[in-house]
């Protein structure tokens, strides 16, 4: 037999299911989020590994969704400290990198910005020839200062990465072992956003090269040595552990991409609206084509940038979300404060004094729980009932609102519930045409993360005036699927998944954007 | 005289934005470009128009060209000094003073930099008191003002000085010029004197949207009504509230153009808005009677937050609240009204002002 095992990595709790493939779950735990993260991960590993009686030398794969990365920015710890090169003067001067940064952030990452002359006009030309002597010296300096990683981002550089493919090779001989990270392989247009992204890719290569290193650990002390590890991407995909250390940055947000991911698993449903419900948040977010749907521009702890990653509406409530009456407005007002995963001490079904959203789904009568300490009778009893109906029209009206929000038209869509909290939901919804909430919906984000496939999104652009329409297609197709390849994917299994083009308004030559989607199955053999 | 601070260009870039229509492009990049000329220790001067004297040389500065590149090839900075050297040495005369073409979108911080970088001081007002896409829909333009001589450069400091028969073809040959430069170019037109510019701008639009990037900030602060707070602070008029239905895009004769459809909300419930956009949002529609037009100023902010969103952003589901801003009386007359009325752009309505639709 065969099993595979996934993490995922929540604000309150940390999930592991086994499961045996492609999606039959054996198992599920869910234990607490802990402050450094792997805390928690291991001891959900060993609970899931012990309860579910799988023998650890038959899990061929462990597969992570997890938090590290996004922790280390937004609390700026154990960043890397970056030399940060870009080409493309005489352009570019007016704003240099890392110009709006928060401080703190900018103080701890960066160690020293050089721009140089060089980069790329949106035909393919050279704004100007690279100014090779400037990049040695910059290189030189870095490799002096000791730097931990050199980011580099050149203008246009998704349409010709010709100088930064340049910067890397001298960097091979004058800066050697510094890590370089090149722009075109993170980002899509939008010269700021793209750099952003990539020097904090550079900023975060140590986390997760710890990451990797403490979980291989952990692996090994549970008798899981052989197993391969992979992590969960933005794009709901997942990556080879040697993959994504080198892209960290593609992990920033994957716990969201894995819920939505788990509802297509669970249900077979590949167009759908997702609703997310932890102990403090609703995370809505939309199942396209089996992937979730992306966002234009992201923001990562203050930071502007344009990496992949799902179009998510977050709500504050939660399974926990704190439910107090306003004697002033006549009004139920309801979190954004949670109790968390406090809810089994504090919530009035548990005998506590906190009039939780659970509370108010217990009262109801829409929602039952299977805890012995649970009594839902309790909560009937103690909350008057005309707050029940006013407290739960409200919570389903925000939810009903937030899913019209994220829609782009109006015909009703099919909503598939998941996450913890997700039991005290209707089953009917206003503008859903049906309401789906999944055996297992509880560990979808777990599920989603163990039964992701290995793949890779690209962004090129092209003036088809230049190379004709047909093979700037093929090169991006081929490009994408050597990196879906390059993460891990079985090059038998590997397919173009997505090919989307956007044509740049007011430009000539036929100048469009291309992005594609490769993936492929998890490759064979042992790690 | 007064010198700008970082707050001001803060509050400057949100109250550009809503000045846009809908249109103008964003105006964080001259936001940030602005700021890192403080940053630098410049200084970026503001002037009066009562400031400006009539003898004075009076040069607008402004980009052109395509959003997409603009946001890759940042610019260097120096283009504008260079398009304003060029057009000096064509003129032989040094530039006094500079304003801005357009308050609305980039153009409204764009001349900042040039100003920090030569010391010049920039004039609060401009040639639209909002945002257009063509280079001749300008008051100066509507008071005579020839668009060229005119310059343009890019960052390698190519440099080119357009003088044409009229202002339409300044037009259509600068954005020839602009492909070439690699899609965005950077100018200095309308070159003219104090007299000139007090009689033909629109006055004091850039401590206008100054006032307006303020005023929603600090009611966000308080915890007031930033909705109301930018109502009151443009004087303008809360036209509609509600959620986008509907959001189509096509194609007439070579113009994209576009039409949103909102669902009213709150005391807008049971009525329905239609807005006509181009670049721009240009008529607003209440149950088929139109509220606002063209060159008044017609806004789609979030409701929440007040912030604007731009035409290429509108789509199904937004909760937008709809604002509509009295234009310049400048606009208001027959010649006016040619250069940008509701049927230059293709409606076949009669302009009527905002303020007596609204009936106030």
């Amino acid at each position: 037999m065969v099993y595979r095992i996934g993490v995922d990595v929540g604000s309150t709790h940390t999930d592991a299911v086994v499961i045996e493939p492609p999606a039959k779950l054996v198992h599920a735990v869910k234990t607490m989020t802990t402050p450094d993260v792997t805390t928690g991960i291991v001891r959900s590993l060993e609970r899931v590994v012990k309860e579910s009686g799988v023998d650890p030398a038959e899990v061929d794969a462990v597969m992570f969704g997890t938090t590290h990365v996004i922790n280390a920015i937004v609390q700026r710890k154990g960043l890397a400290r970056v030399g940060v090169i870009r080409i493309g003067l005489p352009a570019t001067a007016a704003i240099e990198p890392m110009l709006d940064w928060p401080q703190d952030l900018r103080e701890k990452v960066s160690a020293g910005t050089v721009l140089i002359r060089g980069g790329h006009e949106y035909t393919g030309e050279e704004i100007a020839p690279l100014d090779e002597d400037a990049a040695v010296k910059a290189l030189k300096t870095f490799a002096g200062k000791k730097v931990d990683a050199i980011a580099v981002t050149s203008v246009f550089s998704i349409v010709n990465p010709e100088h930064e493919l340049r910067v890397r090779e001298l960097a091979s001989k004058y800066a050697p072992g510094i890590p370089v990270v090149l722009s075109h392989e993170i980002g899509s247009i939008g010269l700021l956003e793209r750099e952003n992204a990539t020097i904090l890719n550079a900023a975060t290569l140590p986390v997760m090269r710890r990451a990797i290193r403490a979980l291989r650990e952990a692996l090994e002390r549970l008798g899981m040595p052989h197993a391969k590890m992979y992590f969960a991407q933005n794009d709901g995909t997942t990556a080879s552990e040697d993959y994504v250390a080198k892209y960290p940055v593609f992990t920033v947000i994957a716990p969201i991409s894995n819920s939505i991911r788990g509802a297509y698993v669970l249900t077979g449903i590949p167009n759908a609206i997702v609703a997310d419900t932890g102990g403090t948040t609703t995370n809505i977010g939309v199942l396209v084509n089996g992937y979730p749907r992306e966002a234009l521009e992201v923001d990562i702890a203050g930071v502007r940038t344009n990496i992949r990653a799902p179009d998510v509406l977050a709500i504050g409530l939660g399974g926990g979300s704190i439910i107090r009456w306003d004697e002033e407005t006549r009004e139920v007002r309801i979190g954004p404060d949670s109790v968390g995963y406090r809810l089994v001490e504090e919530g009035i079904a548990w005998g506590g004094n906190t009039v939780t959203a659970t509370d108010i789904a217990l009262a109801k009568g829409v929602m039952k729980i299977d805890d012995p300490r649970c009594n839902p009778e309790r909560a009937k009893k103690l909350i008057p009932a005309w707050l029940v109906e006013k407290a739960y029209a409200k919570m389903v009206q925000m939810l009903e609102d937030a899913i019209d929000r994220i829609k782009t038209r109006p015909e009703p869509e099919i909503v598939i519930l998941v996450g913890g909290g997700s039991a005290m939901w209707p089953r009917r919804l206003r503008g859903a045409r049906e309401v789906i909430r999944p055996e297992h919906a509880q560990s979808a984000n777990a599920i989603g993360a163990a039964t992701a496939l290995v793949g890779a999104t690209i962004d090129k652009a092209y003036s088809y005036e230049q190379i004709p329409r047909e093979k700037a297609l093929e090169d991006a197709k081929r490009e994408a699927i050597r990196k879906a390849i390059e993460a891990g994917a079985d090059p038998s299994t590997v397919e173009i998944v997505e090919v989307e083009e956007i044509a740049m308004p007011y430009l000539p030559g036929n100048a469009v954007k291309v992005r594609v989607k490769a993936v492929g199955r998890l490759s064979p053999g042992r790690g | 005289m007064w010198k700008m601070s970082r707050q001001d260009i803060l509050d400057l870039a949100v109250g550009a934005a809503i000045l846009g229509a809908g249109g103008g492009g964003d105006p964080y990049i001259g936001m940030l470009m602005a700021l890192q000329e403080l940053d630098k220790g410049r200084e970026i001067r503001v002037a009066d128009p009562e400031e400006v004297p009539d003898d004075s040389f009076v040069v607008p500065v402004a980009g052109m060209g395509t959003p997409t590149v603009l946001i890759e090839k940042i610019p260097s900075g120096s283009e504008l000094v260079y398009a304003l050297k060029a057009l000096e040495e064509y003129y032989n005369r040094e530039a006094d003073f500079l304003t801005p073409i357009e308050a609305g979108g980039i153009n409204s911080t764009i001349p900042l930099v040039v100003a920090a970088r030569r010391g010049l001081p920039v004039i609060d007002g401009d040639g639209m008191g909002r945002a257009f896409p063509e280079l001749q829909m300008t008051t100066f333009h509507l008071y005579g003002i020839k668009a060229t001589p005119m310059s343009m450069a890019d960052e390698k400091g190519n440099r080119i000085v357009l003088d044409t028969i009229d202002n339409y073809w300044a037009e259509k040959i600068a954005r020839v010029v602009t492909i070439k430069f690699g899609g965005t170019a950077w100018i200095a037109i309308y070159a003219m004197k104090g007299s000139d510019y007090k009689r033909a701008a629109v006055w004091r639009t850039m401590s206008l949207a100054i006032k307006i990037g303020r005023a929603i900030r600090e009611a966000k602060e308080r915890g007031k009504n930033p909705i109301d707070a930018l109502t009151e602070a443009s004087n303008g008029f809360l036209l509609f509230r509600g959620k986008i239905v509907d959001v189509k895009r096509f194609n007439v004769g070579g113009f994209a153009r576009g039409e949103a459809v909102i669902d009213g909300m709150d005391s807008f419930s049971g009525s329905k808005m239609v807005i006509k956009f181009q670049n721009e949002n240009l008529i607003a529609l209440r149950d088929g009677e139109p509220v606002a037009m063209v060159p008044d100023i017609i806004v789609v902010v979030d409701q929440e937050t007040a912030r604007p969103i731009t035409t290429e952003r509108l789509r199904y589901g937004l909760r937008v609240a709809v604002i509509g801003i009295p234009c310049s009386e400048k606009w208001r007359t027959p010649e006016g009204l040619k250069v940008v009325g509701p049927k230059y752009f293709g409606y076949d309505y009669e302009y009527i002002p905002i303020e007596k639709l609204m009936g106030r």
